[in-house]
């Protein structure tokens, strides 16, 4: 509600409700932006062109695929739980955009400054898991279940990691509020968490490689939260049909695509705001003002999706056993130490 | 070698592994496309690339070798004998036009494009062209017709060939009918021999 007192506008119910529509407003915006970048990189890396005949070079090719899956007629399995099956895919997207909510896109933009914000991402973010299950369980399909199942471990796996990072970021900075974490590291690069943050010299050399690995693990382990290739296992569309949406059709289809690119945004987004100075300019007080704040926010952002998307069209999907293997014997031990190193250096 | 060894070996190949692989990535990522945008962009075809058949119909002579070489039967030539008062002229190549060509019928979607009968033409009339774009929603458009002869035109020629025939059926009748001078003897067939 800082955005209201920017402006200087009353509090009423009406620009509550615009005013927390934005980042909806954003989601569909960035969607149709990814879904574009996503196919024209991936075609790209494997020297082709993707859409060229919608349009200059296809640019109007995600609105008529939105236009496509619009008129798409909505099918629910004869033997499916309806009201479970309707409803997972809105439960999906709420857990995603309510992580939204604890953003800070900009100085003058957050959506509820609480003092848990990144807690409260973890937790509503966890709601995915439940509309997965939902999904995949109400479809009454082998293929489905067998993805929920998976997802359900994979997220509970990895958000082990997920959170330990998160941890080390609010060990350096004191705050779980995300506004608060980036206005500590306002005034350029060197203080960005990911560089040791604003602590003196000999605390930051020392402290830096644990930050950088830091950075690195959780950016691994979000990758596995939205379920995307190294670790799409939920999804495997040549092993499982798409999982847990393999019965949806048309809207709820394109609701649960939605829902999976604001997630790897929602994700960047944190990883932006804890370790990557969030809104703050790189180039301390030069660029900065509400406006410019959104562009750096955006713009990191986008970078670390466009790196998700670079790495699902390098590697290839991991198995079951090493996608387990990676959560529990390699990233966990190695974050227990960087939690121990941060901890003992910051006491110094 | 020793687990822990063993542990961070496998950590270090795997993040090198990701590593190379992102920059191979990286680099095609900058690398022109190898796409061809085909209808707006066609690849020079082969010199000797075998399309679709085409036939000079004015230089067909009818001999029927292309039609007897093809392994789909897809070639069917209907041919009128000439009467020696019509000329057909000759074709390109030299060859004196005898037989008149009423159908000459080549059913394109059986065709497989082997080239079996642009060798025998005498006269190379029926050749292999690089056109590759003739898709049609009725496969009856399939069939050409590469006779030019109007059915007016295949009547009379009908009527006289006919009439020829009777003509010299009945010459031969009469023939028939007269004393038949006696056969030439014809020399016993020599058995061959042996090359020396």
């Amino acid at each position: 509600m800082e955005l209201l007192q920017h402006i200087g506008l009353e509090q009423n119910l009406l620009t509550i409700v615009l005013v927390s529509a934005l980042p909806l407003v954003f989601i569909l915006l960035y969607a149709l932006v990814t879904l574009y970048l996503e196919m024209k990189v991936s075609a790209h890396i494997q020297d082709r062109l993707a859409y060229m005949r919608t349009g200059w070079h296809g640019v109007l090719q995600p609105f008529a695929d939105i236009l496509k899956l619009l008129q798409k007629e909505d099918t629910v399995p004869a033997a499916a739980d309806r009201f479970l099956f309707k409803l997972a895919p809105f439960v999906v997207f709420a857990g995603t955009y309510a992580g939204f909510a604890a953003i800070p896109f900009s100085s003058a933009y957050i959506g509820s400054n609480i003092n848990l914000g990144v807690f409260f991402i973890i937790a509503a973010s966890s709601l995915v898991v439940i509309g997965i299950l939902m999904g995949g369980w109400a479809s009454n399909n082998k293929w489905s279940i067998f993805g929920a199942i998976r997802s359900a471990a994979q997220m509970v796996s990895y958000e082990i990691p997920t959170a330990l990072a998160i941890l080390i970021a609010v060990m350096i900075t004191g705050s779980l509020n995300l506004q608060e974490v980036t206005q500590y590291q306002s005034g350029g690069i060197q203080n960005w968490v990911v560089f040791g943050g604003s602590l003196p010299l000999t605390q930051k050399l020392l402290i830096l490689p644990f930050t950088l690995l830091t950075f690195f693990i959780l950016f691994i382990a979000s990758i596995a939260e939205v379920n995307r290739t190294p670790f799409d296992l939920p999804e495997a569309e040549s092993e499982l049909v798409q999982g847990f949406n393999t019965e949806y059709s048309g809207m709820r289809f394109a609701m649960f695509y939605l829902a999976e690119y604001a997630n790897m945004f929602l994700v960047s987004a944190v990883a932006v705001s804890l370790f990557l100075g969030g809104w703050s300019s790189p180039f301390g007080e030069a660029l900065s003002g509400p406006l410019w704040d959104l562009f750096w926010f955006v713009a990191k952002g986008m970078f670390l999706v466009f790196v998700q998307i670079w790495i699902r069209w390098t590697l290839p999907r991991l198995r079951v056993d090493q996608l387990m293997y990676t959560s529990w014997k390699v990233l966990t031990p190695f974050l227990f130490l960087c939690v121990f190193a941060v901890g003992l250096i910051l006491v110094l | 070698m020793d687990p822990v060894r063993t542990y961070f070996r496998n950590i270090w190949l795997a993040l090198s592994s990701i590593a190379i692989g992102m920059r191979i990535t990286m680099k095609h990522l900058f690398v022109p496309s190898v796409t061809v945008q085909y209808p707006d962009v066609k690849l020079k075809l082969p010199e000797r690339a075998r399309n679709r058949l085409y036939v000079n119909i004015d230089d067909c002579i009818g001999c029927d070798q292309c039609s007897m070489a093809c392994p789909v039967d897809c070639i069917t030539i209907e041919t009128i004998k000439s009467t020696p008062d019509q000329d057909l002229g000759v074709t390109s190549t030299g060859h004196k036009k005898r037989l008149h060509v009423p159908k000459f019928d080549i059913d394109i979607a059986k065709c497989c494009y082997c080239g079996l009968c642009v060798y025998p033409c005498p006269t190379e009339c029926i050749v292999m062209t690089d056109v590759y774009e003739f898709s049609e929603f009725d496969r009856n458009n399939l069939i050409y017709n590469f006779s030019v002869m109007t059915p007016a035109e295949v009547e009379t020629a009908r009527v006289k060939a006919k009439k020829a025939e009777e003509e010299a059926a009945a010459k031969k009748a009469a023939a028939a009918a007269a004393p038949k001078p006696a056969p030439p003897a014809s020399p016993p067939p020599v058995p061959p021999t042996e090359p020396t």
